[in-house]
């Protein structure tokens, strides 16, 4: 039994029409049907993060959703983080300035939790940024770094002042 | 991991889920995922169908009527915890929702999907049972409603029929300058709590207790409403020792043992953890704090 449906998605603004067999993860279907292996997948059961997309903007576990059910709907990745193949979002050079990562596994769930938690607290605490990130495993950088990324992402972020 | 093989059905309405349910032989309904999609990752149940309820648009509300939070049983997690209602009038369940697994879980995690898995160490049930929530289910007969109280039949097994769909939860709410606390003990933010207690409290002018609510999760395989220590509360003033005395009590629960903690702990853990939830809501009637 292989039961496929066909399925419209938009990835980080690219318009996918794809066949995809029902059971397949959202995750393993970015990364082994579209070749989009920014997404990580680290445990599969919904504990790491490491999979953390933005699903129509909210972040959500793409190993814990079908893809069949981002039929219609809109996701961004890591890779559609950066605003061109040669800059980097501000939130990505805060991670490269503060140590924010090291062997870079948990760094696109990371990026893309603060993405959302970012837009929606702009002037975070360092507490409140730990809670945020409390959902990603990271092994290597002990979270300082992140936590300090994302404290100079915010204000990197903030609009800049106008001039006196 | 891969879900094993299975067929995939997406239907609109809840008459047509419920149809699917009744003709389809071993399906599982799919809600927000957060509980069933790691299971089926791991292999841990073999559906041969997945009824997908994400497109019934009739099962994702939120609103208030007669008194009580109404919400049906596709409503997100996130949706209780951003809803500025929710927070003036149900603070217990807002302060609970924020330990319910993380952000992203909670984008997708449901009300209802949570009701229906009944993990003893959930939040939202514990918060049910302690506002004395009704939920209803649909069948092929038509809707029943069901007291919360008499919804978990045992461990993770809730007191709904195999062809039943859990269609709304109503909370009651408590009158404005009630006390409330919602506290759990977990290795880390956000993981399965090993002790959890939820207290709701109204004083009168002279700080004698009129009215309590305490319920225990995560100590016992259904969350248990502390009816004795409620009944042993009323009428006496509010104090820590007071509260101790009667939370003691709660090491009297029949307890769960695993590899996080023995059945003593837990027991232990439903008397500190009832405690500070009492005081809690002490801290908080008549919005002092």
């Amino acid at each position: 039994m292989r039961e496929t449906r066909n399925i419209t998605v938009t990835i980080n603004g690219t318009r996918y029409e794809e066949e995809v067999e029902v059971r397949f993860t959202l995750a393993d279907f970015m990364r082994q049907q579209l070749g989009l292996t920014g997404t990580h997948l680290g445990c599969e059961h919904g504990v790491c993060g490491a999979c953390t997309i933005l699903f129509d903007g909210l972040s959500a576990r793409s190993c814990l959703m079908l893809a069949v059910q981002a039929d219609g709907h809109e996701i961004l990745t890591v890779e559609g983080i950066a605003p061109s193949p040669t800059e980097l979002h501000p939130l990505q050079e805060a991670f490269r300035d503060n140590h924010g990562l090291q062997c870079g596994f948990c760094t696109p769930g990371m990026l893309t939790t603060l993405l959302e938690f970012l837009r929606d607290n702009p002037d975070p605490t360092e507490r409140e940024v730990r809670v945020a990130i409390s959902g990603n495993l990271c092994r290597c950088t002990g979270y300082q770094g992140i936590v300090d990324a994302a404290l100079d992402a915010a204000q990197r972020l903030k609009p800049a002042k106008p001039a006196p | 991991m891969k879900p094993p093989p299975f067929s995939y059905h997406d239907p609109a309405t809840v008459s047509d889920a419920v149809g699917l349910l009744s003709r389809l032989e071993n399906a599982k309904l799919l809600a927000g995922g957060q509980s069933l999609m790691p299971m089926l990752n791991m292999r841990f149940v073999l559906p041969d169908h997945i009824i997908d309820l994400n497109k019934i648009k009739e099962l994702f509300y939120l609103r208030e009527a007669n008194g009580a939070l109404v919400v049906g049983a596709m409503t997100r997690q996130r949706d209780l915890e951003f809803s500025n209602d929710v927070k003036a009038r149900y603070p217990l369940i807002q302060e609970a929702i924020l330990n319910v697994g993380h952000r992203q879980t909670r984008n997708r995690g449901t009300v209802g999907g949570s009701l229906c898995h009944l993990d003893p160490s959930a939040e939202i049930p514990t918060v049910a049972l302690a506002l004395d929530a009704t939920v209803t289910a649909a069948g092929p007969k038509g809707k029943r409603d069901i007291a919360f109280a008499d919804f978990p039949a045992d461990y993770m097994t809730p007191a709904i029929e195999p062809d039943e769909i859990l269609t709304e939860i109503r909370f009651p709410a408590w009158p404005a300058g009630h006390g409330y606390g919602f506290v759990e003990f977990a290795r880390r933010h956000g993981d399965f709590a090993i002790a959890s207690a939820a207290a709701l409290l109204e004083e009168d002018a002279n700080g004698k207790i009129k009215r309590v609510s305490l319920t225990i999760g995560g100590v016992s395989k259904i969350p248990v409403r502390m009816r004795d220590v409620e009944k042993s509360l009323v009428g006496q003033t509010a104090s820590e020792d007071v509260f101790r005395d009667a939370c003691e009590e709660c090491r009297k629960l029949e307890a769960l043992a695993d590899v996080h903690a023995p059945a003593s702990y837990r027991q232990h853990l439903a008397t500190v953890m009832s405690r500070r939830a009492l005081m809690a809501a002490h801290n908080r009637v008549g919005g002092r704090a």
